[in-house]
């Protein structure tokens, strides 16, 4: 059996008078796609926020390949290999892909004050990585905000694969897109678990989770509902559990099991 | 990892054309605007406006104003405005003017000196701006009048009550480092090309144009500078970053706060360099210098195809806008029209710039 990227025990986190997390244990084992699922307000948030070092944890030990850590910030596990892909991106429309791909990390060449911007090799691995992700840029200076939201996601993802995460967060990377893109991105989800990167992947969207998952864990008021393996549940099962099984079971009878 | 990925072509994508490419240049509006203003003037204007003499004539006050330019449109670009630079070139005259004729300093201390000064001005209306998170409009605007009034009582506590400080050109006189700040550069040069008749001379012999004016060479210069940092530097990067979407630039690692707090001091420093150049070129200086530059300097920046909202432009765009700004200051002197017509000329201008701007911003991000 191997070791877990990556191990959240028994975490909590209170807002002052708040229990927004009340002990959720998690893990992530390489090439792996472990579904966070969870309704507005469960504490995925939270959760993930802990994960990627923005919250410290109120109790509870993070592991990182069987170490304990303790990140200060989201530089922090960035640098320990934690990346989280953020609803927002941190992409910016005006700017090129490749300026966008090494925001704050660009690689330079020359020495003293000749140390310079070393453009082509940055166009270079941009066309590359994007490539390798199913993506054909027109040029490396396209402007990201040409690109439809399922590229912006997959270059964020390449981004952060490219830097070196050993862990990915994606938080709810296919809210926002169309079916064609959804479909792109779950495909980027599934080369990145190919490659050895444990992917956490936070979603409200069954369907999507069920295409890539390998397990499930549900979230609910702050709780974990537990965790399941791909094959041992269902997706009305999910649903259900997401929304604490309550008048789902009726509202569902009502529109035919679409949701 | 080792394999090998061709580029596939995506059946999806047209080609661009070099047509479209070039559209998307931050730059082009300004350029283009040059080749209208020179159309224009060589349609009106007497024909001795695009001599050698007359170029000089109309590149002065454009490299005075671009010098300021260029710090405004490197500012604008990482996402912030400074309206004090007009009152920092007052600031910063006032300073320099009474280093070396108040104390006596030689030009090796002055100079450095107020650079040193202007960039601590600069740094703490930048902090004040980062840390209030006000808008930097409101905080510059603050300065604007705070260093106006400041040079003002400053004049009259050195002067006993002028608001005029003369007597740098005599203290400066003699010192070695006053040709880099004043004056015509390359006289050599340009005798030289006089006794071989490359260029008018005067019936002495002497050439009409002596040299380059020194502003000229640091503006050209600084636009180097300024675009070389912006396209091949990290720091090029960062301050794109910082003006497209801080949030999104810290979130990667952009050190923001620091790249912004740096532009306001580099934009004071810019303002302190024309003060320098300017104070040393009249000899005295007064409290109405530079005043209403800071307009200039951001509407050459926005012809030149700055966002006012950050995160575009090009330093080279400012430099055109500089420039188309020179020619139609000076270049009216040369033509019948009353020379009022100025002011109309500037602000439709900028307006037809920021049209312009916005309609390629539209193309660069794919909106429709």
């Amino acid at each position: 059996m191997t070791e877990p990227i990556i191990h959240m025990d028994e975490i909590e986190k209170h807002f002052g008078n708040i229990i927004a997390l009340a002990g959720v244990s998690f893990d992530v084992f390489p090439g792996e796609c472990h579904c966070l699922l969870g309704d507005n307000g469960a504490g995925k948030s939270t959760f993930i926020k802990t994960m990627s070092g923005v919250h410290k944890p109120t109790r509870g030990k993070i592991f990182l390949d069987g170490q304990p850590m303790s990140f200060d910030s989201p530089r922090d596990a960035m640098e320990a290999g934690v990346a989280t892909v953020y609803q927002d991106l941190a992409m910016i429309p005006l700017m090129s892909v490749t300026r966008n791909f090494f925001m704050g990390r660009e690689p330079t060449k020359g020495r003293g004050v000749f140390k310079r911007f070393d453009t082509a090799k940055a166009n270079e691995v941009t066309m590359t990585e994007m490539a390798r992700m199913g993506i054909h840029l027109r040029s490396p200076d396209q402007a990201v905000g040409t690109l439809s939201g399922g590229e912006r996601q997959t270059v964020a993802i390449s981004r952060a694969v490219y830097f070196g995460a050993k862990v990915l967060i994606l938080d709810e990377p296919t809210s926002a897109l169309g079916v064609r893109q959804t479909s792109n991105v779950l495909a980027t989800i599934d080369k990145v678990r190919q490659k050895g990167i444990g992917v956490v992947f936070i979603t409200h969207n069954v369907r999507h989770a069920m295409a890539v998952g390998d397990r499930f864990t549900v979230l609910n008021r702050g709780k974990t509902l537990g965790t399941a393996a791909r094959g041992e549940i269902k997706a009305e099962e999910l649903q259900d559990l997401m929304a604490g099984g309550q008048e789902l079971a009726e509202l569902e009878g009502s529109l035919g099991g679409t949701i | 990892m080792s394999e090998v990925t061709t580029p596939v072509e995506d059946e999806r994508l047209k080609s661009e054309p070099l047509g479209a490419r070039i559209m998307k240049r931050p730059e082009l509006g300004a350029i283009a605007g040059v080749i209208l203003v020179v159309l224009f003037f060589l349609a009106t204007a007497d024909s001795s406006m695009f001599t050698l003499s007359g170029f000089m004539n109309f590149m002065t006050p454009a490299a005075q104003l671009g010098i300021l330019a260029i710090g405004a449109a490197m500012l604008m670009i990482g996402g912030e405005f400074d309206l004090s630079i007009g009152s920092m070139v007052a600031f910063a005259g006032l300073f320099f003017a009474a280093c070396v004729v108040t104390w006596g300093l030689p030009l090796i201390l002055a100079i450095p000196l107020t650079f040193v000064f202007a960039a601590l001005v600069g740094g703490v209306n930048g902090t004040i701006v980062i840390r209030s998170g006000l808008p930097s409009f409101i905080v510059t605007l603050a300065f604007l009048f705070i260093l106006r009034g400041l040079s003002l009582v400053g004049l009259k506590l050195a002067t006993g009550g002028s608001t005029q400080l003369r007597g740098v050109r005599e203290a400066v006189e003699g010192d070695w480092l006053a040709p880099l700040f004043s004056g015509d550069a390359l006289g050599g040069l340009f005798s030289w090309f006089a006794s071989m008749g490359l260029i008018d001379t005067f019936k002495s012999g002497l050439p009409k144009v002596p040299g380059i004016p020194v502003e000229i060479i640091w503006f050209t210069l600084i636009a180097i500078l300024a675009t070389y940092v912006l396209l091949r530097t990290p720091v090029g990067n960062w301050i794109f970053a910082s003006g497209g979407d801080r949030n999104a630039a810290s979130n990667s690692g952009v050190p923001v706060n620091k790249v912004k707090i740096s532009l306001f001091m580099l934009t004071a420093c810019c303002a302190a360099l024309v003060a320098i150049i300017t104070v040393m070129d009249a000899g005295s200086t007064d409290a109405r210098r530079g005043f209403q530059k800071e307009f200039e300097a951001i509407i050459a920046a926005v012809i030149g195809g700055c966002l006012l909202t950050g995160g575009y432009g090009s330093a080279i765009g400012a430099f055109f806008g500089s420039i188309i700004f020179g020619m139609v200051v000076i270049g009216l002197t040369y033509t019948d029209f009353d020379q009022d017509w100025f002011q109309v000329f500037l602000g439709t201008m900028l307006l037809i710039a920021v049209l312009f701007n916005n309609a390629i911003r539209k193309r660069v991000t794919g909106e429709r």
